[in-house]
């Protein structure tokens, strides 16, 4: 059942796209010409029928944007594009089906187990298998990931129904969530990297799916790129975890991680705490994957990708990697006190950092992008307190709220013609109702009032933050009230400027937003139950009195670590009720600014130019780097080809020689001067250089 | 099969294609060139699957030499014909065997000038490059070494580009200068073993002070060859001079030679010197990954690029290889094989498109996904290869190579890490401006996607690369035995000279 699981979406990935290889016709655009015409034709007759059938149920005349060129050619679903939709999305629904029982045998029922698929890497004492590990914490990985990847799955058929590389899309998603689940399943640490690199390719891919914008394709490259950089952090963790403990398998190193906590490690010139130095190392890789503060430029960037993707990967499912993978690691950072620290204070920034962007962006994906990047803080925090389970649990919930608030901004976006911009919305939530009820529930879970998913995982956050032993614990704890406000604030912000006021995009826009097909609404409803119930359902097991027993070895906290023991008896009540005040706060300001007076945040940000200028420009990170690191390369590179190469090697060497030796030559003909001294002296000369040899090595 | 000598078989039988042509193909009539072709074709399709049996038929738990021929040649020199392989060379004996058809194939249609002498050439190296790989005699070694330097300036020079006239020589000159050297050192080495014998040679203990110098000499050829930063320069001229076929094999085997000569001669035969110099390569090395990664980012030239980021990929290996311990001994052998195939590949994927527009400037494409997606699929695929993306089989080599580092020098495998960001930035970079982007240029519009040949040609390269990175220890395994050996060998020589020189220290 676990190869399944993780296999299934592979087939599906293989199937799908090798009908967008070979099989669907659409796959090949009009535009070859090379013996494609025949399809061309067919589908020019079809076209027409679609887009006549098109207008009366949900869509009309294709989106006018950016996104156009892609749909020039858009027609009607042809056999491939069913076959592929079918084939993985139903992929996925046997995924997710098998998954939620698999959870319920191996978490809830406590049998956690690992299946050995075959050898991969072995040299000397290094032994890399492929394996499936199935414990609490992956079951529950394996929940969010498949259920979120059905309903994206589900979601894309209706979203991408104009777009003509249908398969293409859907074999990505597919391969996105093979390459996650193999991350999940991972049972050493060079397979959590194949899975982590896995995903990244298939994020770089869906970026990119509208490869004909030179921005997605930058957003692509970056995206890889920066991972990349975190990457280079965790091969090198990788690498320091093996010194230290001779085994990259997760079970060996839990194993051995208390007898080495006081090793030291040799790195670079310096000599650390070998464990602090290892976690650290990870941690770099965690913060690429999960947009940590430093790492995050590529976040908001990869909104170029179609929304489906934005909700999959960019808030739901890989950039949580990073923090699944704290807590996979748990017993090991358990024992690097610093580490976690420094995970404490990294999250906390996070958090606030992306919320104070977040409130002055203006884009409606963005605005979702720093709100992940700044929720991602928050369970970061939690890891660094030690509170895994409530990392875990957050990661859960937010899974639902997150993807649903993804894919409701997808069904404004595909009911407003691909508008992105909320300037250029407002008022139309009578237009979009279902839309509309589902995101406040989405926001209502992300600002954690009562009762809806954040409500239980944000605050156990917060109480453990504040309950924690950690020195960092009270200053995550103020950062987080801190963005909390924020986070309600910007919600409704946006809620308010999506779909309240007047309208203000053109009136044809307006006249014809409309609601989204079923096929997009029933994702949708299943995602909101989660944000209803995710929480309220759930937190017995994940954070409550269950916990122990619920994740058994899987997480480890110290006891004196053991900040949700410690939240659960310490809490004084103003902690407790202090993210419910703040989000309430955050959301009568939003009211107030957008309802009652909406020249107000033009007025404040005219009053603060300078730091609203600050926040817009997302704290010039982009810049900074640009100037640090990206033109210094490119002029490097030049230089060093230019100069280095040309010049100098060259110069001096093969062109060199080559001149000097005609040089040398013309010397050479004078010298045959037909002399017979001068013979014997080059006859002496060459005597002496063989002696010398000789004497040398003889 | 012992009594049968399957080396030497799989060495002379392309000579053998070679005398096919030269008796039965006369003229230049389409039929004759088309036989040519096909002869060519067959000879290397046969002598890839002997290379096989080779593989079969290779012991991985024997650590020595197998396959072992030995005959007199000249013995009043003790120089004899002596072949045989063992792990670290079998597996380049089946690279070379594996590339070799795919080159004839690549170049089927884009050859069209003494399409007979272009066979003959490639079919000579092949012997040469096997034969190299095979020989266990110095002088034997040398011939086969020297000789391959023929066939390829011939390759460059008569069907390159442009400036093939100006790379041919500056690859004869840069590869001359270091074997000069080496035959010097060669020499030297038969004045004290009184034998051209490689494993005797290998069995015997130099002295200190003379294996500096033997060892700066050897370094001097292979390092060249490898090639290491600084002399790497020849390369990329070479690269984009020579056709695509020579490319594949320049970037596929012969760069492989000089990691080759390292592992068989300098580590082996020289430890006290190897320990000595091993942070220069170390050096050198790290200054070629980060160096020529900045450099690859600012080309141009599609070739250049990738001939750049083969430098970059070799300082790896050249690392792996210093840091004498498994890992990074097998990392390194792994990492050469899996860039044969994978900068062959990427090469292969030059061609393809260079056929079609003959412009190698990255800035005349741009959109190629729209009408050669499978092209872009393939191209896509070896790019991620080149990377390093775990479950191709740039991975296992890059990780292993610094893994073994990092457990020797962590500043070494810090500074070399930082390939995997550089590497991925040129490497997308090349990607993205000739695959992605609006198919607007009229002529890059009218190119057509990869045809059959072409998707033949592929299909091997993607299998193996997926095969290797998915399933390594097929390749792992053949190694694993030979290598333990070496660092046996290096070690135990290594401990008995200091012994040796701390008892003279004592003495003094």
């Amino acid at each position: 059942m676990e190869v399944l699981v993780v296999f299934l979406p592979l087939l599906a990935f293989l199937i799908a796209g090798s009908i967008a290889l070979f099989g669907g016709p659409k796959a090949q655009p009009a535009a070859a010409g090379h013996g494609h015409d025949h399809h061309s034709h067919g589908h020019d007759a079809h076209g027409h029928d679609d887009h006549a059938h098109a207008a009366l149920t949900h869509d009309d005349h294709g989106h006018d944007d950016a996104h156009d060129d892609h749909h020039v050619v858009a027609g009607p679903p042809t056999a491939g594009d069913r076959t592929a939709q079918f084939v993985t999305t139903g992929a996925l629904l046997v995924s997710a089906l098998l998954s939620w029982i698999l959870f319920f045998d191996v978490a809830v029922g406590g049998h956690p187990r690992t299946i050995e698929l075959m050898t991969w890497i072995q040299s000397g004492t290094l032994d890399v298998k492929w394996a499936l590990r199935v414990d609490q914490l992956t079951a529950v990985m394996l929940i969010v990931v498949n259920t979120v990847s059905a309903c994206v799955h589900l979601y894309s058929i209706g979203y991408m129904a104009e777009d003509p590389q249908k398969p293409r899309f859907m074999g990505y998603l597919s391969l996105f969530t093979f390459a996650m689940l193999m991350l999940v399943t991972a049972d050493n640490l060079v397979q959590l990297f194949f899975g982590w690199e896995g995903v990244g390719l298939a994020s770089y891919l869906l970026i990119n799916f509208w490869y004909e914008k030179p921005s997605a394709n930058a957003a692509a490259m970056k995206a890889f790129l920066v991972n990349r950089v975190g990457d280079f952090g965790f091969a090198l963790g990788i690498f320091a975890i093996f010194v230290l403990t001779g085994s990259v398998q997760f079970d060996a190193i839990f194993a051995k991680a208390p007898g080495v906590a006081g090793e030291t490690l040799h790195f670079l010139s310096w000599d650390f705490n070998g464990l602090t130095i290892a976690c650290l190392l990870l941690f770099m890789g965690a913060m690429g994957k999960s947009a940590q503060l430093g790492l995050h430029t590529w976040l908001p960037d990869a909104m170029e990708g179609p929304t489906p993707v934005s909700a999959l990967i960019h808030a739901a499912t890989m950039v949580t990697a990073g923090v699944f993978m704290l807590c996979r690691l748990s017993p090991v950072f358990e024992y690097a006190p610093t580490a976690l620290e420094v995970v404490a204070v990294v999250g906390a920034l996070t958090a606030f950092v992306a919320a104070t962007i977040g409130f002055t962006q203006f884009d409606i994906k963005r605005v979702i992008a720093y709100s992940t990047m700044s929720q991602l803080g928050y369970m970061f925090f939690a890891a660094g307190v030690s509170a895994y389970g409530a990392a875990m649990f957050h990661l859960f919930t937010h899974a639902f709220f997150k993807a649903l608030l993804f894919l409701a901004a997808g069904s404004v976006i595909h009911a407003l013609h691909h508008e992105q911009d909320m300037r250029k919305m407002g008022g139309v939530w009578r237009k979009i109702p279902f839309t509309y009820a589902v995101m406040w529930i989405g926001n209502l879970a992300l600002a954690g009032l009562p009762f809806f998913a954040g409500y239980y995982s944000k605050d156990m956050i917060l109480e453990a933050a504040y309950a924690s032993a950690s020195p960092m614990g009270r200053f995550a704890f103020a950062l987080g009230i801190a963005a909390a406000l924020l986070t309600a604030f910007y919600s409704w912000r946006l809620l308010f400027m999506t779909f309240h006021g007047k309208p203000r995009m053109e009136k044809d826009v307006y006249d014809h937003a409309h609601e989204s097909p079923l096929v997009m609404l029933i994702p949708l409803g299943v995602l909101a139950l989660g944000a209803l119930f995710a929480g309220v359902g759930f937190h017995q097991w994940f954070i409550g009195h269950d916990r122990m027993e619920f994740w058994g070895k899987a997480i480890l906290a110290l006891h004196d670590h053991d900040s949700i023991e410690a939240a659960h008896h310490h809490t004084p009540a103003w902690v407790a009720l202090a993210p419910l005040v703040v989000g309430l706060i955050g959301i009568a300001m939003a009211y107030v600014a957008y309802i009652q007076m909406p020249g107000l945040p033009a007025k404040a940000a005219r009053a603060l130019p300078g730091l609203h200028r600050f926040f817009y420009n997302k704290w010039y990170f982009d810049e900074l780097y640009d100037r640090l690191f990206t033109r210094p390369a490119k002029a490097l590179g030049y230089g060093l080809w230019k100069s280095g190469d040309g010049a100098l090697i060259d110069g001096v060497g093969p062109d060199g020689i080559a001149a000097a030796t005609r040089d040398v030559a013309a010397r050479a003909s004078r010298l045959q001067s037909g002399y017979v001294y001068h013979y014997a002296f080059a006859m002496v000369i060459g005597v002496v250089l063989f002696v010398a040899w000789l004497a040398a090595f003889g | 099969m012992a009594s049968w000598p399957l080396l030497s078989f799989t060495t002379f039988l392309p000579l053998v294609g070679v005398a096919l042509i030269l008796l039965f193909c006369r003229g230049t009539s389409p039929d004759v060139v088309r036989n040519v072709r096909y002869i060519a074709l067959w000879t290397t399709l046969v002598t890839f699957v002997l290379t096989l049996f080779i593989w079969i038929n290779f012991d991985a738990r024997n650590p020595g030499y197998q396959m072992v021929e030995k005959a007199a040649w000249i013995p009043d020199f003790g120089i004899s014909y002596h072949m045989g392989v063992d792990g670290i060379s079998v597996l380049f004996v089946v690279l070379s065997g594996f590339l070799m058809p795919l080159c004839i194939l690549a170049g089927w249609e884009s050859v069209q000038t003494r399409v007979k002498e272009y066979m003959i050439a490639f079919l000579a190296l092949e012997t040469l490059m096997i034969g190299m790989f095979c020989a266990l005699d110095f002088v034997l070694f040398y011939m086969f070494f020297e000789g391959v330097l023929i066939p390829m300036f011939l390759i460059i020079g008569i069907w390159g580009g442009p400036r093939r006239v100006y790379a041919a020589f500056k690859f004869f000159l840069y590869t001359l200068l270091g074997s000069v050297l080496m035959l010097l050192a060669i020499l030297a080495m038969y004045y004290v073993a009184g034998t051209t014998d490689i494993p005797t040679i290998t069995a015997t203990q130099f002295p200190r002070g003379m294996q500096m110098w033997l060892w700066l000499a050897f370094f001097a050829s292979f390092a060249v060859k490898v090639p290491m930063w600084p002399v790497h320069t020849w390369l990329p001229d070479a690269h984009v001079e020579a056709p695509t076929a020579g490319s594949v094999i320049l970037a596929g085997v012969l760069l492989k030679m000089g990691g080759y000569g390292f592992l068989r001669f300098n580590i082996p035969i020289l430890p006290e010197a190897t320990e000595y110099f091993a942070p220069l390569v170390y050096t050198l090395s790290v200054v070629a990954v980060i160096y020529t990664s900045l450099v690859a980012l600012a080309q141009e030239d599609m070739k250049k690029l990738i001939a750049y980021s083969s430098v970059a990929h070799m300082g790896f290996v050249t690392i792996g290889m210093f840091a004498l311990n498994q890992q990074g001994i097998e990392g390194s052998i792994f990492q050469m094989l899996s860039h044969g195939v994978v900068s062959g590949a990427l090469f292969l994927c030059v061609g393809v498109v260079y056929d079609r527009l003959h412009t190698r400037e990255i800035a005349r494409y741009g959109g190629l996904v729209k009408n050669m997606p499978k092209y872009a699929v393939v191209f896509l695929f070896m790019t991620m290869a080149s990377v390093g993306l775990p479950g191709t089989a740039g991975f296992v080599g890059e990780f292993l190579v610094l893994l073994g580092v990092f457990r020797d020098n962590t500043w070494v495998a810090a500074l070399a890490a930082t390939g995997m960001v550089l590497g991925a930035a040129y490497a997308l970079w090349l990607y993205r401006r000739v695959v992605y982007g609006k198919l607007v240029k009229p002529d890059v519009k009218a190119m057509f996607d990869m045809n059959g040949r072409e998707v033949a040609t592929f299909i091997p390269l993607v299998l193996v690369v997926l095969w290797m990175g998915v399933y390594p220890s097929s390749f792992l395994n053949m190694t694993s035995a030979s290598v333990e050996h070496l660092i046996q060998t290096y070690q135990t020589k290594l401990a008995a000279s200091h012994a040796a020189s701390g008892v003279s220290v004592a003495a003094r």
